[in-house]
């Protein structure tokens, strides 16, 4: 009784095409480099109907048809640049991971340098308004005095 | 019946938290003790009610009692008890309650241990404490109260989500709030210390702790969540710029900075506006991930349409709470003038640089994480619709922005590039930074001390660069950071110790503070090895495997001698099995599952690993293929364990700083602290 349950509920398991994991052997191409290029380009594109997983990770039907695509165009010749290009005049720009530069992405792309730089002016700002203040130390020093005194006591 | 008294009890808390937050708040404006005093009793009653409903939430989910919504919807009769009982915040409004629940208990901490606070800035921190609670209590009960009952109970639940059925991210949901929470710790301070009017040493050794304990947790937090991602999605990822994790990363950056920045606060009177601010923007990122994690904005901002209510309520918390406390600080800045003065070369300017590129590092991954909404947002429909307001013209499309509604991502490969650089840059000059001395140091000198790290990391790049053959740059130049912080670490410790006999004695006896700092800093630089080394180095293979076939990869030999079924509690499995051998040996035996929990109707896949120090061996079985045979794949990750090993290392140096005896002593006595703190 209970091995009959078990066996049910192993059928649904084969019958559900949930489960399968992302990249299948039948999937895999012979020549090594194209499969290991195939692996890469996977990586930066999205899977269309799952929350941010790329198509290497996911198990989506979706997923594998993509995979598929990718090593159907690296097998026929295409660069890595063509590849993304037939993926993305397709699928548009939501299927790639690493947004273009180009429109408004620029400010995505240059807000960080940007900030670093605002952040170091500001900080470098910051850091010489404070060592103006060390020039005369809260002792009332300022460095040469400072620099007589050890030499006076380094005597 | 024990459902309707928590939801009573909660109903209760909510009021004490008002009473918490006005009262106390008025009396330290206006000096009345009596109204300050109510804050201690209140904040212990808040706890003691919020306590009361989460236990009675918990009993409803232990005996299963399915006429509650919640336990109907999240838990399963079957279900083992631990989950039964984990499953209390593996759903949306458990874990809301747990998140109160924690807040109180931190609200009331400070009453347990805040002695030594001045009247008027603990009624203040109580207050705003009160005032946090007050509002999510609200948002507890008017939006996602656990208590709802069903019409007509059924004979049993839907079950939990089975991959949340696993013992690491049973607790780390836990953790992480313990972090997030502990981070309206940091802003109460800041609030009411713009309140007073004042920042002094002694408010920096305050907040301090506080920081220290909510980044601990959320370091604890985040590393269980990642080492779950790794071990039980399959396929051995660890870390991939999802918004939810991102959600988490936030806040840790951002209170990693206002660690170090409070040091400078305490030692050195300097940087008490920007730690204020960090104070503030840290919870700021806490209220954000909550916003995010629970609005349904980041599937879609159509998804955040779909239940606005939850959404709208949380971005009314995040923009009051944001905007009350700038506006405060924007008020009441100018009154925090620093006293500390300093040469450009000091321990005080490599505490800015570090804090610089944490906050930029964070300000990166928010500005990835939100852009997607922000672009769909934007080139959405050319119109506006502001309901009640009316409907405006995309202004983006006026200004050729845009001209088509847009949908873009933003993935690992965007974060890996632009995040990445800060990293290293931060790891590249950590050691000098922990090295100089405070108000004015030779950079010579601190460099000169320094040699010995340089000459371990150098040797560990060329070590390692002839090894693996040139291949990438990734692995070397990762593991020699690594030798860098970590031998850095140890320099600093060496030096401290002083000259001459009885080294290891005073070694020994360092103040905890300085082991803690030397722990967490070397546990980053293992962390770090072990993200290069496994990205760099993760070898893998995927096939067809047959009964009693043996699979070759980077030196090991996976056999898999059979494959059977097996019952378990409330899943049926599939499950390999497979021998592990190297050299002709046999070391282990592994298991991989495939399990299906019927009830939630959800597969999942249970790799089998070989835990190692220098690699893992990490094996899933697929499914049967129609010419016999398995799908298998077999990963061997080198380092992994780094990863989570540095995470512990890290939490450990904050456990041990807070164990520091100037903690326990300034917890005990009220005294002013003198201006000039002697630099060490």
């Amino acid at each position: 009784m209970r091995r009959g349950a078990i066996r049910a509920a192993l059928l649904a398991l084969a019958l559900w095409s949930g489960p399968a994991l992302a990249v299948q052997p039948d999937e895999v191409m012979d020549d090594p480099a194209l499969e290991a290029r195939a692996r890469e380009l996977s990586k930066e594109l999205r899977c269309l109907v799952c929350r941010n997983e790329s198509i290497d990770d996911s198990n989506a039907d979706l997923a594998r048809d993509l995979r598929l695509l990718v090593r159907e165009r690296l097998a026929a010749g295409d660069s890595d640049a063509e590849v993304i290009d037939f993926v993305t005049d397709r699928y548009g720009e939501y299927v790639l991971l690493k947004p273009t530069t180009g429109g408004a992405n620029l400010i995505l792309w240059v807000a960080g340098p940007a900030m670093l730089l605002a952040g170091l002016g500001v900080g470098a700002l910051y850091l010489r308004r404070r060592s103006r203040a060390a020039a005369v130390t809260e002792d009332g020093l300022s460095p040469e005095e400072e620099a007589r005194l050890r030499r006076l006591l380094e005597e | 019946m024990l459902a309707e008294l928590g939801h009573f009890a909660l109903i209760l808390a909510f009021a004490v938290a008002a009473l918490q937050c006005v009262l106390p708040l008025i009396g330290a404006q206006t000096r009345r003790a009596g109204w300050m005093a109510v804050a201690e009793p209140a904040a212990n009653a808040q706890f003691l009610l919020t306590a009361f409903a989460f236990a009675a939430l918990m009993q409803a989910f232990v005996t299963s009692d399915f006429s509650l919504r919640l336990v109907t919807e999240n838990s399963h009769s079957l279900k083992p008890m631990l989950y039964k009982v984990t499953g209390v915040w593996g759903n949306h409004e458990g874990s809301m309650l747990l998140w109160c629940l924690i807040l109180a208990l931190f609200g009331a901490s400070v009453a347990w241990f805040g002695q030594g606070l001045p009247a008027t800035l603990k009624a203040r921190v109580l207050g705003v404490q009160g005032m946090i609670g007050a509002v999510f209590l609200a948002f507890l009960l008017f939006t996602s109260n656990p208590f709802l009952r069903l019409a007509v109970p059924p004979m049993d639940g839907r079950d939990l989500n089975p991959l949340l059925q696993d013992p690491g991210l049973a607790f780390h949901p836990p953790f992480l709030y313990l972090g997030y929470v502990g981070l309206s710790m940091s802003f109460s301070f800041a609030v009411a210390a713009l309140l007073e009017g004042r920042v002094d040493a002694a408010w920096g050794r305050w907040v301090r702790p506080w920081t220290l304990a909510a980044w601990m947790f959320l370091t604890v937090g985040i590393a269980l969540g990642s080492w779950w991602a790794y071990y039980e999605l399959g396929w051995g990822g660890f870390w991939f710029w999802d918004p939810v994790e991102n959600a988490s990363f936030m806040p840790w950056l951002i209170a990693a900075a206002l660690l170090h920045s409070a040091v400078v606060v305490e030692k050195r009177e300097s940087l008490k506006a920007w730690t204020v601010l960090l104070a503030i923007i840290a919870f700021g990122f806490s209220l954000t991930g909550a916003f995010i994690t629970r609005s349904g904005i980041i599937t879609s901002v159509h998804a955040f349409a779909n239940d606005p209510e939850r959404g709208v309520f949380l971005l009314a918390i995040l923009a009051f709470f944001m905007g009350g406390a700038l506006t405060l600080f924007a008020w009441r800045a100018e009154a925090m003038t620093s006293r500390g003065v300093f040469g450009l070369v000091s321990r005080e300017s490599g505490l800015v640089l570090n804090n610089i590129l944490l906050a930029v590092a964070a300000f990166v991954v928010f500005v990835g994480t939100i852009w997607p909404l922000v672009v769909e947002m934007a080139s959405d429909a050319g119109v506006w619709d502001l309901g009640a307001l009316g409907r405006v013209t995309n202004p983006f499309y006026a200004i050729g922005l845009f001209d088509a509604p847009k949908r873009i991502s933003v993935g690992a490969p965007f974060f890996d590039m632009a995040f990445t650089p800060f990293m290293v840059a931060l790891a590249v000059v950590l050691p000098f930074g922990a090295l100089l001395p405070w108000k004015r140091a030779k950079a010579g000198r601190v460099a000169r001390s320094l040699w010995p790290a340089a000459a371990c990391a150098l040797a560990v790049l060329a070590l390692v660069w002839a090894m693996q053959g040139g291949r990438s740059a990734l692995g070397p130049v990762g593991l020699a950071l690594g030798a860098w912080l970590v031998s850095g670490a140890a320099v600093e410790l060496w030096l401290r110790s002083g000259r001459g006999e009885a080294r290891l004695r005073r070694l020994r006896r360092l103040p905890r503070a300085d082991w803690g700092k030397a722990l967490a800093h070397a546990g980053l630089g293992v962390t770090i090895a072990g993200i290069a080394g496994l990205t760099a180095w993760q070898t893998e293979d995927i096939r067809v495997v047959r009964e009693g076939q043996t699979v070759a990869l980077s030196g090991w030999d996976i056999t898999l001698d059979g494959v059977e079924e097996v019952q378990g509690p409330n899943y049926i499995a599939t499950r390999g099995l497979v021998t592990l051998a190297r050299d002709g040996r046999e070391v282990t035996q592994l298991r991989p599952e495939k399990r299906i929990y019927p009830v939630a109707r959800m597969p999942t896949t249970e790799a089998a690993i070989r835990n190692g120090f220098l690699s893992d061996v990490y094996v899933v079985i697929g499914d049967p293929q129609d010419g016999g045979g398995w799908a298998m794949r077999s990963y061997v990750k080198p380092l992994a364990n780094w990863i989570w090993g540095g995470c512990i290392l890290m939490a450990l140096g904050g456990l041990v700083s807070l164990s520091d005896r100037r903690y326990r002593v300034a917890a005990g006595a009220a005294r002013t602290v003198p201006g000039g703190v002697p630099a060490e």
